[in-house]
């Protein structure tokens, strides 16, 4: 019953024993914090940077180069904007020396609302990160989902991006992962006993890790959630278990809402959701990023331009209001980004609709 | 009698000075190695600027003007692959560099002409932007001033290997200004945690058009690596000996205390910043190989004759390599998505 935080610690542990992981490094992510939000806690290959994000990623892209393989953190994606063309250069490192070099390298950051951040850590990332050739994007919606990304992004040649929703961040999960204590109560506290660092006296804690082996989600596939027949909604990271919890209570209205996690945001399964899709002729595209020029406008044009002729309705996209920030008061925040109302009444609107 | 003795005196004591003024205190091979390349580097540079006014190919930017540092910079660097090898993380000047490091000038046209045999970038890139992994020559971007952060990675890596490998980053006085500048500074000289870089600054006093003294209060770029507790250095970068010999030492001090060097080398913009300024000549400036070959003529080490003799071999070679250069393919459209990601071919998804 690992917390996704725990997830990507033990998932990050995996990689600096197994995967030759050899430098987990950004602003506070050694000892003796550990990361802003623990990420990093215990881990033998984490340190601590100047606080200088241009500085991590460029580290970070040359020690890739070097053949090193490195995890570097932004400590909120909301600080990453001005490291936008060091990510452009790493994502055309291959290319544009026609293969010679590739890059193998991880930036992990934290995303989207749900902790009350205001302006500046609340941000997303995904719709300027799917900006960006020659990246592989994940943001994941459970600690399993966490560990298996991790450990699929730590295991491929190129620049991978890790969104981290911080909002989900102390969920606990209901799936396993291996080599973690048993999903109960018990288990869950032994966990905490083993990799948690204490508030005090930190300084001679050593964690005691898991037995932990091998759990790859492979990147570049979706997952289904909720199986229905009337509506594909396709949500990842905040807001896909709002998406699923949705579907839940729609039933009792008599509403079946088909719930697909996308998991890897690029390269996207197309082909899970497009299957889909052509099952229930209606399609719902969910996250939090700001609505214009968002991922899902992407994904609703390629629904037009492959499935024009097969759809009952018009495809929606539901996202965050067009605002430069997230107010920090309740009713800003709760406004500014879906919330479960919100996503509820999208598909019922989308499933009433007579094309 | 005796003013004329004095006369005479006088005259010997100029003639020895003036003998001396030209004197070199490295050997004869040496200097004959580093001029050859200099001119091999130089000859090649003028030769893409012809190609540009020729239209073979897009934009033409260099480095002609940096030779007397760039030669004996990379002949005491060590060439290979990995972690045991010097990482180079260049700027578009560097020519002079990647001739030394064993440059094929018909990769350098192929290059200029965005063939489809350049092995640099597959005619994607610029002239001079260079690439090369088996030389752990990293891309070249048109980017001002990334390769600076880019190095620390590799400078990180080394560092914990061990051995006596060591980066090497160059940028110019305008690209200081960027913050990845200041960024080399700080993550080189972490207490603890200090790299084997060397962090160098090619002076030549312009961005583009704007000279240096309208935007830059600090007189030597060098002082800003004292405050990090750094060794610095300013040389005159148009002199080959004194280039020589203050890399040497720079290069002998990071291998063997694995710390870094900050060194700005005032150097000379022959050419203009690229073929968007014309490309063109700049004969106010001081052309550090005229100088070179002055100084070799009076101190007997090469004759006017055999050096114009060296020239002309390079011309006419340069000449005749860029030629079949032009016979060749450009890439074939169906290639754009080739190496987006590695090992992919052909659109992915």
């Amino acid at each position: 019953m690992a917390t996704m935080v725990q997830a990507i610690r033990m998932a990050l542990h995996y990689g600096e024993t197994h995967l030759g992981v050899t430098d987990i490094f950004g602003e506070d992510v050694g000892p003796p914090l550990g990361g802003v939000f623990t990420a990093t806690q215990g881990l033998k290959k984490s340190w601590n940077s100047p606080l200088d994000e241009r500085g991590i990623i460029g580290a970070a892209i040359g020690l890739g180069l070097a053949g090193n393989r490195c995890v570097a953190e932004i400590q909120f994606c909301d600080y990453i904007y001005n490291t936008i063309d060091l990510l452009k250069l790493a994502g055309m490192q291959c290319w544009s020396s026609n293969g010679d070099w590739n890059l193998p390298m991880t930036v992990m950051t934290p995303v989207g609302s749900g902790i009350r951040g205001s302006i500046y850590h609340s941000h997303s990332f995904d719709a300027t990160m799917t900006h960006i050739p020659g990246w592989k994007i994940v943001m994941p919606s459970n600690p399993q989902d966490a560990y298996g990304l991790m450990i699929a992004c730590l295991k491929d040649p190129n620049p991978t991006m890790y969104l981290k929703p911080k909002a989900l961040m102390r969920i606990k999960g209901t799936e396993p992962i291996p080599g973690e204590p048993p999903l109960t109560p018990e288990g869950e506290r032994q966990l905490k006993e083993m990799i948690d660092a204490p508030l005090s006296a930190r300084e001679s804690w050593k964690p005691k890790w898991p037995d932990l082996t091998d759990y790859t989600v492979e990147l570049g596939k979706a997952k289904t959630v909720r199986s229905g027949e009337q509506i594909t909604v396709v949500s990842y990271g905040r807001t896909l278990p709002l998406c699923a919890q949705a579907s839940d209570q729609l039933k009792e209205e008599g509403i079946s809402v088909e719930v697909i996690d996308l998991r890897t945001l690029w390269p996207y399964d197309w082909s899970h959701i497009s299957e889909s899709i052509l099952k229930t002729g209606r399609v719902l595209f969910v996250n939090e990023d700001t609505e214009v020029t968002n991922f899902g406008e992407h994904l609703v044009r390629r629904t037009v331009e492959d499935h024009f002729y097969s759809l009952e309705a018009r495809p929606r996209l539901l996202a965050g209001e067009f605002v430069p920030g997230v107010g920090l008061a309740d009713p800003l925040e709760m406004a500014s980004v879906p919330q479960l109302g919100s996503i509820m009444q999208a598909i019922r609107e989308v499933v009433q609709e007579r094309a | 009698m005796e003013a004329s003795l004095r006369e005479t005196e006088k005259e010997k004591t100029r003639t020895r000075s003036k003998s001396e003024e030209f004197r070199f205190r490295l050997k004869p091979e040496l200097l004959i190695r580093m001029h050859d390349f200099m001119v091999k580097s130089r000859v090649l540079e003028e030769r893409q600027i012809r190609m540009y006014k020729q239209s073979d190919g897009y934009f033409w930017i260099g480095g002609p003007g940096e030779e007397a540092f760039n030669v004996p910079l990379a002949m005491l660097c060590k060439k290979g692959q990995g972690l045991d090898y010097d990482f180079f993380h260049l700027h578009y000047r560097s020519a002079a560099i990647m001739t030394v490091l064993g440059l094929d000038p018909a990769d350098a046209f192929r290059q200029m002409k965005n063939t489809a045999t350049d092995p640099f970038s597959g005619g994607r890139n610029f002239s001079n932007h260079f690439s090369k992994k088996e030389w752990n020559v990293v891309p070249v971007s048109s980017t001002i001033e990334t390769q600076y952060v880019t190095a620390i990675g590799t400078a990180i890596a080394q560092k914990r290997h061990g051995g006596s490998g060591i980066t090497v980053v160059n940028g110019g006085d305008a690209g200081s200004a960027e913050g990845e500048f200041a960024s080399s500074l700080i993550w080189s000289s972490r207490p603890g945690n200090e790299l084997p870089m060397l962090i160098i600054v090619t002076n030549n006093e312009w961005g583009i058009s704007t000279p240096a003294k309208t935007q830059h209060g600090d007189s030597r770029i060098s002082d800003r690596g004292k405050a990090f507790g750094m060794k610095t250095l300013t040389i005159n970068g148009n002199d080959v000996e004194e280039s020589y010999t203050h890399l040497k030492e720079c290069i002998d001090y990071i291998r063997k205390e694995r710390k870094p060097v900050l060194i700005e080398a005032k150097v000379s913009r022959l050419y203009g910043h690229s073929s968007a300024t014309g490309c063109n000549f700049a004969a106010d400036e001081e052309d550090c190989l005229a100088v070179f070959e002055k100084r070799l003529e009076k101190a007997g080490v090469l004759s006017r004759a055999k050096m114009d003799q060296i020239r002309e071999n390079y011309v006419k070679t340069m000449l005749e390599v860029s030629q079949q250069v032009k016979q060749e393919p450009m890439p074939d459209p169906s290639t754009i998505y080739d190496h987006v990601y590695a090992n992919q071919k052909g659109r992915y998804w």
